[in-house]
């Protein structure tokens, strides 16, 4: 009816025009996205949004980093260095000058620990002397995965009894490399765990409140309205307080887990009902009925596959919601508690001014977590975008 | 009109209250063993005794003997009185520790909120009318960082600088000559020469999602019809876009006031517990980890209490501002 | 006309007399990501004071994008690429008449904001959404005149309440404080030509301003708009992809197609003898539609006395229930059908037209079992012969009931899934109701696109590659894929251009003969009714107020309401105008 739409939907679509009836559009140009299916499309979408795409492989990494936390950090994420509490960060050089002229390996600095006679501070001082590092070096040895003993890492010392700190080193010379990468483990697996009790909790009860209507829907509606107007974070620390500190780190990530996911299901349960709702007004679906389709197969065949792009999409923005929120439970001293390790635990180091005037450094389980939220953030951005290809 | 909806929406708030209440004690009671259990032990910490008699007084009035609806029931009814129950803790009334901090913690959030609200509008106006100009990816990437930033980290980079740039410690609301001191205006200068850093910290997170909100809505309303109209009338473009698109698109940036006052809330316990600020946050915090559970559970009523008073408030002023609410 | 291609410079010399506003090979593009769409290319043509020129074409022709250009109110990214519009404006600040290019004004610039609204004003398709929905009318009326004339705000209100009265809206003085989701969609329409005609403009643009309304509302907005043109005395520039509308009101016609003019020309000597191949093609389809199909047989041989009655409504009504509310009554419910009882021969297509509200959508549902009625019953008589009623059944007969009565969609985009390919939407029935499996069901299929006139090619394809007439296609193999005995079709052919429409009419025709299928038609087109069907209902207000032949409800019908409805109707026939004569149809009356 009217020209005003979009000149692209009219190109990207077809020239609705008189001789339209049989021949139709060109067939013979748009053979591909004729042809193309629901992921396809999506995909063709997704690619255009470059912030995404980077975040896609953002995400990729990390997550591959949280899998081989063992491999990859360089030293037990609990052992410590009497001698280098608050180690300062050392840069890994590659080019090594020695008499012989030029030879290519990695090295760092060492230091020497001195204390400021004045104000009793410690202070490093570089030294000449080199620290070698070798890949696929011998060190502290590790169960991989809780399943061999191995003890090669990626990038070690040549010499086990020497150390290098590329993040640095906390109070008591822990690395701060090596407790980045495994908090990664904790505080990754918590995003991931904790929205797929959301995801059951959202889709279910959405699901049901959207597919049922009436009174189901009333209850559910009222129950996410209520829950969205707890403010989460008092709450979660009274749940989280109500656990006894005696219980092992696994049942306690598991119930933080829990508590965590009680954010992320209202949105999603929200967007669950909402798209139900519509479809079971979609023409389509009524077709469906009327076609004598199963229940299930409406449910499965006929709605699921318009709505799992949009839980996707809404998954992915509620991963960052819970990864903040362990580490916000953990910083308070109320979410995973040490020996654990996640970045909130890493971030109740530097609670107090002092340590991060000392340790700078201490802040970078921080930038872990803002270049997570923010992968996940565009990832989930995009996604929603290219969540519904059909729409103009 | 207008009258029956506010007084509606009030009524509303009464059953809203009711669960409210219901989910606090249940946590009150969630934590193992009873409260006077916990307080004798406590008390035995610190060599004091409590005789038997005070005991049963206390487990009288609690009705701790008795089944969870009974002790809801005595809890309820105190605290309709103002009667929040007993820190022992503090060893003082619930309602007493509260009470001088709740003036604070308002405060703050009204501030902040003032702040975030009075920065989102021009910016998300902006970002929407200059779609993909550098401005706009400017603060859109402000925003993302703002989103991923804890608030805590924030309010910790924020101290990280203060010691390092100027030497001082940034935290705490007042400067020692004031605290205590009777409130003037040379006190309320005071306290926002410090609370600014907690407004900014606080402010932030909310900014940035109330700009992608405004930058959305807005960008959803210069598309419709009506935007065309006025334009086909002749009136100058920023002229059209105040008086209609970002009129319309207000409605949804007024009715978010109300989501955003549980996660202001929030935000306001964490930040103030790093910058040590006198609000409820620390406080709550604080009896938690010790298992004060009546001063926790008062001030989750009080928190709770405003998140559901904010949203009614941000309700009415939507009915005020969109007529098809009201007539609804 | 006579030369296209005058030098910009000697431009300023011709313009006769009574030409308003002269646009001259005007050539706006929209540059996307890949390539760059030529909205309008080369269009050329003049209106004339105290005339209206009607610029008709189907979607896609540029026909409204040629009309925001004039006003420079482009969506982005479209722009103006070359061309002239030249304006003869008035001289209201004691300059006298003088001839402005607006090309040459930037669309942000001062001079052009004068212009609009004042000298050109413009009104638009959807008054729904085209007036702000939280500002009072009135409000935004005083606003229109205070932007172009330095009057005060209580002489513009005075102003405004005028002009309402002039619109015809009943209390103005109340009207004005009002806000548009008060309105209906006539009154809001009528609100809108208020706004634009609030500083006299010499040119009133008009954007397809009927074509969401109901006919009879349309038919008085016409009239509302030949009546002020009369007494206001500008020129109507009016957009419109119905030649019945145009053959109504036009008096000059701009034919465009693909953002070209393909003709243009005075009224009668169009329709008299079009010129170009594309003129005479769209009248033909539409004067097509102004009788009843050459390929049906007559009425008379299709309503025998003896053909048996295949489904029969009894006294059905739907009732949707009101929402349930906080601390009040529920809203009120909707009495979406009342009390309706209609009988469906074996063989016939039987029409049911109305207008929006009249609930012929709602009955049309409840007998395809989408939705439970009320009351009332609907009693089917099939094949083997055995009466059901569709209020008794559920489970397997339910699903056999759904296998005889099939259902065509109104809307070709809505109705097949978009993740399915074709060939699953059309296997879909077959599948579920275990008719075939495999290589058969393949051929089937394939079977069933080649009736419905697709290659058997596209089956892998999904819909989103097809245009609305070919989805309609689809839908049509779908719902004859069980072999019906009756096929509900919802407005099947109300989504789609003129040209096309009888295509998938004739499509039904053929399929109708060949699978001895009955037919319930629903429409709110007249002319689509008295093509396809042998009886007809006409619904009003959930009632059916007359029901017969199609021949004599389309020609003679006798209730008033049906009188007024098809009075209503513009037919493309520029020399026998006819809508003035219309009779109107008021409650008192019936």
């Amino acid at each position: 009816m009217s020209d005003k739409t979009p000149p692209e939907a009219s190109a990207a679509g077809h020239p609705q025009l008189p001789d339209d009836g049989i021949e139709g559009p060109p067939l013979a140009t748009e053979r591909g996205a004729a042809v193309a299916s629901q992921w396809r499309l999506m995909w063709w979408k997704f690619r255009r949004h470059k912030l995404a795409m980077v975040s896609l492989f953002v995400v990729f990494g990390l997550y591959l980093t949280a899998i081989f936390a063992e491999f990859l950090a360089p030293f037990d994420p609990g052992s410590t260095d009497r001698r280098g509490g608050f180690h300062p960060p050392q840069m890994v050089r590659f080019i090594d000058r020695t008499d012989d002229g030029f030879s290519i390996r990695p090295y760092v600095y060492d230091t020497k620990r001195n204390r400021d006679p004045v104000t009793l501070r410690t202070t490093y001082e570089r030294t000449g002397d080199k620290v070698y590092l070798q890949f696929f070096g011998k060190g502290d040895s590790y169960e991989m995965w809780g399943l061999f003993e191995m003890e090669r890492h990626f990038l070690v010392p040549v010499n086990p009894r020497e150390r290098y700190y590329l993040f640095g080193a906390d109070r008591l010379g822990r690395d701060m490399l090596s407790r980045t990468i495994y908090g990664a483990r904790l505080s990754l697996s918590i995003g991931l765990v904790g929205v797929m009790f959301s995801l059951f909790l959202g889709v279910t009860l959405g699901g049901l409140a959207g597919y049922l209507g009436g009174i189901t829907d009333t209850v559910v509606q009222r129950v996410v309205e209520f829950v969205l107007s707890l403010p989460t974070i008092p709450v979660w620390l009274a749940l989280a307080a109500a656990l006894p500190p005696s219980w092992s780190i696994e049942v306690r990530y598991f119930f933080i887990t829990l508590i965590v996911s009680l954010v992320g299901w209202t949105e999603l349960a929200r967007v669950v009902r909402g798209r139900f709702l519509s479809l079971k007004k979609d023409d389509f679906v009524i077709a469906a009925r009327l076609d004598n389709a199963s229940q299930a197969r409406i449910i499965f065949r006929h709605m699921l596959p318009s709505l799992t792009s949009h839980i996707i999409a809404s998954v992915t923005l509620a991963i960052p919601l819970m990864i903040l929120a362990e580490t916000a439970l953990s910083f308070l001293g109320l979410g995973l508690l040490p020996p654990a390790i996640s970045w909130g635990v890493l971030l109740k180091e530097a609670q107090d001014v002092r340590s991060i005037v000392l340790g700078p450094w201490l802040f970078i389980p921080g930038g872990a977590v803002v270049i997570t939220v923010m992968a996940f953030n565009f990832l989930g951005d995009g996604l929603r975008d290219a969540a519904d290809p059909y729409s103009q | 009109m207008l009258l029956s909806y506010i007084v509606r929406r009030v009524l509303w708030t009464i059953p809203f209250l009711f669960a409210v209440s219901v989910v606090v004690f249940a946590l009150i009671q969630a934590p193992p063993g009873d409260y006077l259990t916990t307080f004798v032990a406590k008390l035995a910490e610190s060599d004091e005794s409590i005789d038997q008699a005070t005991i049963e007084v206390l487990r009288e009035r609690y009705g701790l003997n008795e089944p969870f609806l009974v002790q809801y029931w005595k809890w309820i009814s105190n605290l309709v009185q103002g009667d929040f129950g007993q820190s022992f803790e503090w060893n003082q009334p619930v309602w007493e520790l509260i009470a001088s901090r709740i003036p604070l913690t308002i405060t703050l959030m009204l501030s902040t909120f003032v702040f975030a609200w009075g920065v989102a509008l021009p910016i998300g106006i902006y970002s929407a009318v200059r779609k993909y100009s550098i401005g706009d990816y400017f603060f859109t990437t402000i925003g993302f960082i703002g989103l991923a930033m804890p608030n805590f980290l924030l309010a910790l980079v924020m101290l990280y600088i203060g010691v390092k740039v100027w030497g001082v410690h940034m935290g705490g609301l007042f400067s020692d000559e004031f605290e205590g001191a009777p409130w003037s205006v040379a006190k309320v200068i005071d306290m926002y020469s410090h609370m600014w850093i907690g407004i900014i910290v606080l402010g932030t997170a909310i900014l940035a999602s109330l700009i992608r909100i405004m930058r959305a809505n807005l960008l959803d309303e210069l598309s419709k019809p009506y935007v065309t109209t006025a334009r086909a009338k002749g009136m100058s473009e920023w002229r059209l876009i105040l008086k209609y698109p970002v009129r319309i698109a207000l409605n949804p940036f007024i009715s978010i006031i109300g989501l955003y006052f549980p996660a202001l809330i929030s935000g306001a316990v964490v930040t103030a517990v790093v910058l040590g600020y006198p609000t409820l946050g620390p406080l709550m915090l604080q009896s938690l980890l010790a298992q004060d559970m009546y001063l926790a559970g008062g001030i989750l009523m009080i928190l709770c209490g405003l998140t559901v008073f904010g949203m009614l408030i941000s309700d009415i002023l939507l009915a005020i501002l969109d007529p098809r609410v009201r007539y609804e | 006309m006579s030369d296209p291609r005058l030098p910009r410079a000697t431009v300023n010399a011709a313009l006769p007399e009574d030409v308003i506003l002269d646009v001259r090979n005007l050539r706006t593009y929209f540059p996307t990501r890949t390539h760059v769409v030529k909205a309008v290319d080369d269009v050329s043509f003049q209106l004339r004071r105290g005339r209206t020129t009607c610029i008709v074409g189907e979607s896609g022709s540029g026909k409204s994008i040629t009309a925001r250009s004039i006003l420079q109110i482009l969506d982005a990214p479209g722009q103006i690429e070359g061309g002239v519009i030249r304006l003869r404006s008035t001289g209201r600040d004691a300059q006298g008449e003088s001839i402005v290019d607006l090309t040459s004004l930037h669309p942000r610039s001062r001079a052009i904001r004068a212009i609009r609204g004042r000298d050109i004003a413009m009104i638009f398709q959807e008054p729904m959404s085209s007036l702000s929905p939280v500002h009072t009318i009135g409000d935004q009326i005083i606003e229109t005149i205070r932007l172009h004339e330095p009057v005060s705000k209580s002489e513009a209100r005075t102003r405004a309440i005028e002009l309402l009265r002039r619109c015809e809206i009943r209390d103005p003085d109340i009207a004005v404080d009002r806000y548009t989701f008060e309105f209906s969609g006539g009154m809001r329409q009528r609100a809108m030509i208020a706004m634009a005609l609030s500083c006299n403009p010499q040119v009133l643009i008009a954007d397809e301003p009927t074509t969401a309304l109901d006919v009879t509302t349309q038919a008085e907005i016409l009239d509302l708009m030949r009546e002020l043109q009369t007494s206001y005395g500008m020129a109507i520039m009016f957009i419109t992809h119905d030649m019945g509308v145009v053959a109504e009101i036009a008096d000059d016609v701009v034919v465009m197609r693909h953002g070209k003019v393909v003709e243009t020309g005075e009224v009668n000597a169009l329709f008299a003898d079009p010129q170009h191949a594309y003129t005479k093609k769209l009248l033909d389809s539409v004067i097509k539609l102004e009788r009843r199909a050459d390929i049906k047989p007559a009425e008379a041989a299709i309503l025998g006395a003896d053909t048996p009655t295949i489904l029969a409504v009894r006294d059905l009504s739907v009732t949707f229930p009101g929402q349930a509310r906080f601390l009040r009554k529920p809203a009120p419910g909707v009495h979406a059908v009342r009390q309706v009882s209609l009988e469906l021969k074996k063989g016939e297509s039987l029409g049911i037209v109305g207008e929006s509200g009249s609930g012929k959508t709602t009955l049309g549902r409840a007998i395809a079992s989408v939705r439970a009625p009320t009351e009332g019953n609907v009693l089917y008589r099939g094949k083997d012969g055995v009466e059901v009623d569709l209020a008794d059944l559920n489970g397997p007969a339910l699903q056999a009931y759904r296998r005889r009565v099939r259902m065509i969609f109104q809307d070709p985009y809505g109705s097949l899934n978009p993740r399915m390919t074709v060939g699953q939407i059309v296997a879909e029935p077959l599948r579920n109701n275990n008719v075939a499996t495999g290589a058969a069901l393949r051929a089937r299929v394939a079977d069933l696109l080649e009736q419905v006139g697709l290659p058997a090619e596209v089956m892998e394809r999904y819909p989103h590659a097809f245009s609305g007439g070919q989805r309609q296609r689809v839908g049509i193999a779908r719902a004859i894929a069980l072999e019906p005995e009756v096929v509900i079709c919802d407005e099947a052919t109300s989504a789609l251009d003129v040209s096309i429409r009888s295509q998938v009419l004739d499509l039904l025709i053929e399929l109708q003969k060949k699978l001895d299928l009955s037919f319930i038609f629903i429409a709110h087109d007249i002319g689509v009714v008295r093509y396809f069907c042998d009886r007809v209902a006409v619904m009003r207000l959930g009632e059916v107020v007359e029901l017969g032949p199609a021949s004599q409800v389309c020609s003679a019908p006798e209730h008033p309401y049906t009188k007024a409805l098809l009075s209503a109707v513009p037919h493309p026939d520029p020399t026998a105008r006819s809508m003035h004569l219309r009779t109107r149809y008021s409650e008192e009356a019936s």
